[in-house]
């Protein structure tokens, strides 16, 4: 039986559990930090020894924790990436954005436990020498600002936060900036540039990598809210005992965001890989299936911008057979594992972990439009084929839900999708394309059967007006 | 020179410019403490803004026009923000809208905030408020509503007194 597996959202849900600093502490909290700042340097032998900042960011590579923002990538290597020599201040910021479409983990734990959040953030800050950073919280959420900012002052009072924090010599400020309703600022350097005070213009990579020219110009980590948690838990277990959660390569536990088409939306906590796409969807346990009477139709596996996924697709996935060599096996839809590397070998990404699931009383082709029409509104603007293609895809589709649909449609909307992708500075180019070039090609007869009918439907009309004006 | 902040904000501006070792970077968080004060960003705001960060208006102006929260003119004194993105849409998230426009007299098919005439009530539509697990969910100003129900959505409209 799959089942939750709650660490980070351990308490949050709790009756009773409050957002304050003595409930938090009273449940084991800021224990991880006095650990690590306790920590003495370790003997590796042969004279040479590992400062305890050294020791930590190895436990976190080791602990092999993969970001949980959209990229997944590993935070331990990103943390090693980070210019140590330049001289300069390095900056972390917490990305407390969430705004990628079917997302709503992070909201749970900044409106639950915020200083859960902190306490990681103070972590990865110590062992990275940071003194100074920010959680970038979306303007939509100003109740979470004002949880963030009174749990910040609490901190500050227990001085777990400011000048010599709890005696080490280990000063360190976190301050809240807030949003103001762009999506963009989600993306990791669209948001340096409004942390920034700027339009969140997104910087081209190379060069502009944040652990080299962050904020300022100076080395930055920029992390996800949940990724900054799962620090502290990786310093409680230590890496390895952490490794052992979820499985190889897809380590840990993962809020998962479920919404759409099913009897119990809401969020889950798994161990990563351990259930199924169809457990987390059918399971009593989690989404509890569809509604009566309804058919799976798609499934969005993680964010609107993954792509989607269609009812009884079969993937070719690479598992190790009973002889230890790895071999392709057939996953259908339903039995993939909802871990990174699976949903990337099926073509699409879990990205921010949020399924939204379509049943067949749904007009695939409403569905695209409505996420066509975020992108379109979201572009930043800077590159001519997001910003001009995400508008023309945006109004194909409101013609085509609107009755002005032509046949050739689908073939025009994955025309720029094409020329979208690879041709932009950020991932926001993907973002936009995949929904249209998966939804289009996954359900073409769906997208040209009703731009057939439109355009039928209009020839009648016309023959009907030439008649009735003779 | 009409336009006038008085000391305790210009005290709560001063703090949060210290947060940051560039000037610069408060600008978003004074805009926001300027419109929750004023209710919207006025030429005079922007201006003053500009001169409090030794930016020139062009600076603050540009970020008016380009994050969708900050609004040149005043809205109603309750601005109901109803999410528009997938999740809320397959829970209802139109038929809520309308419901609202029609209760309150508006026009469910125009495009961008509206406010009722006398000046109570503004709507939009907004991008996804994160919370899709509980859709369709809406905002009335700093106050956030999880799976709205029409009734439920009368008991708000009626709960802004
Ligand atoms: C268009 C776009 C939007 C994004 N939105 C978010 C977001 O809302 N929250 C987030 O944590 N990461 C978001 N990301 C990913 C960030 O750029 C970045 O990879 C992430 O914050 C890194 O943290 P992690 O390694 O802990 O996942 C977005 C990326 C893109 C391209
Ligand atoms: S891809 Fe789109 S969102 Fe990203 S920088 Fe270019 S125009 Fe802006
Ligand atoms: S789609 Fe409405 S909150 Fe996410």
């Amino acid at each position: 039986m799959p089942q939750e597996h709650r660490l980070i959202l351990k308490h949050g849900d709790q009756p009773g559990y409050t957002p304050d600093l003595d409930c938090y502490v009273r449940h084991g909290g800021y224990e991880a930090l006095k650990k690590v700042m306790a920590l003495a340097p370790r003997d590796l032998g042969e004279g040479k020894t590992q400062s305890p900042k050294e020791f930590i960011r190895d436990d976190v590579k080791l602990s092999g924790l993969r970001g949980r923002g959209g990229a997944g990538f590993s935070a331990g290597l990103k943390w090693s990436f980070v210019d140590r020599k330049s001289g300069k201040p390095i900056y972390l910021i917490c990305n407390a954005d969430e705004s990628e479409p079917g997302t709503f983990k992070d909201r749970q734990i900044i409106h639950k436990d915020p200083h859960q959040l902190i306490e990681g953030m103070i972590i990865s800050c110590w062992a990275n020498d940071v003194k100074l950073a920010y959680i970038y919280i979306r303007g939509e959420m100003p109740q979470g600002a004002k949880l963030l900012n009174q749990a910040l002052a609490e901190a500050r009072a227990k001085n777990l936060l400011g000048k010599n924090i709890l005696g080490t010599g280990y000063d360190l400020e976190i301050y809240v900036h807030r949003g103001a309703g762009a999506y963009i600022c989600g993306e990791e350097t669209g948001l340096i540039e409004s942390l920034e005070g700027k339009r969140a213009y997104p910087r081209i990579k190379p060069p502009y990598f944040p652990a080299v020219l962050g904020l300022y110009m100076c080395p930055t980590i920029v992390n996800n809210v949940e990724t900054l948690c799962h620090v502290k838990h990786i310093v409680v277990m230590g890496g390895a005992e952490y490794a052992k959660l979820g499985t190889p390569n897809n380590t840990g536990t993962r809020i998962v965001s479920l919404s759409g088409d099913v009897k119990r939306p809401g969020y889950y906590e798994i161990e990563v890989g351990k259930a199924t796409l169809g457990e987390l969807i059918n399971d009593p346990a989690f989404g509890g299936g569809l509604k009566d009477g309804r058919k799976l139709k798609a499934i969005i596996p993680g964010g609107s911008s993954s792509k989607v996924l269609k009812a009884g697709e079969v993937f070719k996935l690479n598992r190790k057979g009973a002889d230890g060599q790895m071999a392709k096996v057939d996953v259908p839809l339903l039995d993939l594992p909802y871990d990174f590397d699976s949903l990337q070998q099926a073509g699409t990404m879990s990205g921010s972990s949020a399924i939204i699931v379509i049943d067949d009383s749904r007009d695939i082709v409403e569905c695209l439009a409505n996420l066509a029409e975020f992108y379109a509104h979201e572009s930043c603007g800077q590159c001519t084929p997001c910003r001009e293609g995400s508008l023309w895809m945006s109004k194909a589709l409101h013609r085509m839900t609107h009755g002005e649909g032509r046949k050739e449609d689908a073939d025009y909307l994955l025309h720029i999708a094409q020329n979208i992708q690879g041709r932009t500075i950020c991932a926001f180019g993907e973002a936009c394309a995949w929904p249209v070039l998966s939804f289009v090609k996954k359900f073409k007869e769906d997208f040209e059967s009703k731009g057939a009918a439109d355009e039928e439907r209009r020839v009648k009309g016309k023959d009907l007006a030439t008649r009735s004006q003779h | 020179m009409s336009f006038n902040v008085p000391t305790q904000l210009e005290a709560e501006l001063d703090e949060l410019i210290s947060h940051y070792p560039e000037r610069r970077s408060a600008s978003l968080m004074l805009l926001h403490a300027m419109q929750e004060h004023f209710g919207w960003i006025s030429k005079d705001a922007i201006e003053w803004i500009a001169r409090k960060l030794d930016l020139k208006p062009i600076n603050i102006f540009e970020l008016v026009t380009f994050y969708p929260m900050f609004r040149q003119e005043p809205a109603g004194k309750y601005q109901i923000k109803v999410c528009r993105t997938l999740s809320c849409a397959l829970g209802g998230s139109k038929g809520l809208f309308k419901h609202f426009c029609d209760k309150l007299g508006l026009d469910a098919h125009k495009h961008g905030l509206q406010t009722t005439k006398d000046g109570r009530f503004s709507i939009e539509f907004v991008e996804c408020l994160a919370s899709c697990g509980t859709a369709p969910v809406m905002m009335v100003n700093e106050d956030f509503y999880e799976g709205v129900s029409n009734q439920k959505a009368d008991q708000i409209v009626e709960g802004c007194e």
